[in-house]
């Protein structure tokens, strides 16, 4: 173990700017994806904050007695969509558009009469916010008696489906490319490494070393070149990210799991881009 | 100990070896001469199995070429190879080059240092340990390399043209060199195209033309005194 790692450390001495340059474009390449995936972790959370207000509001006919809605309360909390139930009176109704529509203020004085119906406002649990959901829950609630309307804003949901399952599949295509790119030139570089090294392994071979000892260092360093990588790449999308909170916009980082796969991400990558190149120069020679 | 049977090895360009056979035993100190091109790495290439034979059987003390793959870091272990070329690592002092051979090959650390010193001394390099090859002479150079070959206590020291880049006086002394060795009970298989060297001393000579063995001394009745081919 000893003598591996200073095998690996005098890689490093030995070869410096390839060295530097393998973990530079490791980390280049982590970074596009690590950006991808900043901004496909923002369009999830901006998603997730719209698709939490997806609401099924139906409106009461006037008169219903109040026990009648608390029974249909119970029955509508025990739909397996449903998240929560909340009645709002007409009163409590007037008194939200008052406050949230300050410009109408003077016409919400001069009515004589409350003109805003009671309503129940059905929020949905998260898996269920979608537009499939939202109209079958819309339907059931259209069968109460009391029920004069069902809104939920169909297409609004819809709309919010489909940018899901957009952002998704872009994030997966260009996310993909990235990486197959990210690999390839980790391939070269530790196939530099091996050409740089090539001396070295044709003795080892003579002298009877066999090929999983010649492997490891090269597998070692691909592993900590990818580590080094991945960490740079945390580093410069965390100054990314840094720069646009400040400027642009509030935005979301990636949680503590998020970061330390990122960094596997790169230490998997290195390993896998040296096994290649190693195992194909032992087979050729 | 080391066995050709019917060998023939085929490259596509044409066949570099021909239905060689000869025996090498124990101890012995074996020339393998010939014109160039004739086969002589060829067969060293076969007896430490960088090549399979094309058909035939090579064997090396219970190694047989057609088992090959796994078996081969253990059978170099027990061979000692060196090249005209030297093969030193450039950036390695002369004892790290000799000690890389062990710590390649798994040597417990404790018993690294004093060995590499053994055989430094025994090819009198003892003095030049912490020099690079780039310091020595190209005879020197080549003490390195041999020091590197003996270092894991081989049964055979294979040597292919050693002394082809060196003057007259080092050639004599890296041909003494390997007599010593030899003497010391490894055998020595040396390929060389020097025929002062062969004649100078009585030994096991295999001579190749065009790949195939135009004369063994072993078949004429017991090691030659260099009285066989010219
Ligand atoms: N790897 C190879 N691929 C194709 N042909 C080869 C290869 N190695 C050797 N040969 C051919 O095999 C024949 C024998 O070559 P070999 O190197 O064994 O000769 P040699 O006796 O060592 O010659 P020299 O004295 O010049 O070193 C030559 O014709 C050579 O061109
Ligand atoms: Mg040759």
């Amino acid at each position: 173990m000893r003598l591996l790692l200073r095998e690996t450390a005098l890689a490093f001495r030995r070869a410096p700017l390839p060295s530097a340059l393998s973990v530079v474009t490791i980390a280049f390449s982590l970074f596009v994806i690590g950006l991808y995936g900043l901004v496909t972790v923002n369009i999830h959370d901006a998603i997730g904050s719209v698709a939490r207000r997806v609401e099924v509001v139906a409106y009461l006919q006037r008169g219903t007695p109040v026990e009648t809605v608390e029974t249909a309360m119970a029955d509508v909390q025990a739909f397996p969509e449903v998240e929560s139930v909340r009645h709002v009176s007409s009163a409590q109704a007037l008194a939200r558009a008052q406050r949230e529509l300050p410009e109408f203020q003077s016409i919400f004085q001069d009515l004589e009469a409350n003109p805003l119906p009671a309503s129940l406002e059905v929020r949905l649990k998260p898996r269920y916010r979608d537009a499939a959901s939202a109209a079958a829950v819309a339907d059931r609630l259209r069968s109460f008696s009391f029920v004069d309307d069902v809104r939920f804003g169909g297409d609004w949901v819809a709309k919010l489906d489909r940018l899901r399952t957009i952002a998704g599949a872009v994030g997966a295509v260009i996310g993909a490319a990235f990486a197959l790119v990210g690999i390839m030139i980790i391939g070269t570089t530790i196939r530099m490494a091996v050409l740089h090294r090539r001396e070295e392994i044709t003795i080892m071979r003579l002298v009877g070393a066999t090929d999983g000892f010649i492997r490891r260092p090269f597998l070692l360093e691909g592993l900590i070149k990818g580590l080094l990588g991945g960490a740079l790449a945390l580093g410069l999308c965390y100054g990314a990210w840094a720069l646009v909170n400040t400027y642009l916009l509030r935005a979301a980082f990636f949680t503590g799991a998020e970061a330390a796969a990122g960094i596997a991400a790169g230490g998997l990558l290195g390993l896998g881009g040296s096994l290649f190149s190693i195992g194909r120069h032992l087979r050729s020679v | 100990m080391i066995k050709f049977i019917h060998v023939t090895k085929e490259y596509p360009k044409g066949a570099a070896l021909v239905d060689v056979s000869f025996h090498i035993l124990k101890g012995e100190f074996c020339f393998v001469t010939g014109h160039s091109g004739a086969g002589k790495s060829t067969a060293l290439r076969l007896i430490y199995m960088a090549e399979r034979p094309t058909s035939g059987d090579v064997r090396v003390s219970g190694f047989v070429s057609a088992r090959g793959g796994r078996d081969i870091p253990r059978l170099r272990r027990r061979l000692g190879i060196v090249f005209q070329d030297f093969r030193l690592l450039q950036e390695r002092t002369a004892e790290e080059n000799v000690a890389f051979a062990l710590e390649v090959t798994g040597a417990r650390r404790s018993t690294v240092g004093p060995r590499v010193m053994r055989v430094l001394t025994q090819v009198g390099l003892a003095g030049k340990a912490r020099q690079y090859p780039r310091e020595l002479s190209g005879g020197e150079q080549q003490r390195v390399a041999i020091a590197r070959a003996l270092v894991n206590d081989p049964i055979v020291l294979l040597a292919d043209e050693p002394t082809g880049n060196l003057d007259e006086r080092a050639t004599r002394g890296i041909f003494q060199l390997l007599r010593d060795i030899n003497a010391s009970g490894t055998a020595v298989i040396l390929a060389t195209h020097d025929l002062d060297l062969v004649r100078s001393v009585p030994a096991h000579l295999i001579e190749l033309q065009h790949g195939a063995v135009v004369y063994d001394s072993a078949e004429d009745g017991g090691p030659a005194a260099g009285e066989g081919e010219p």
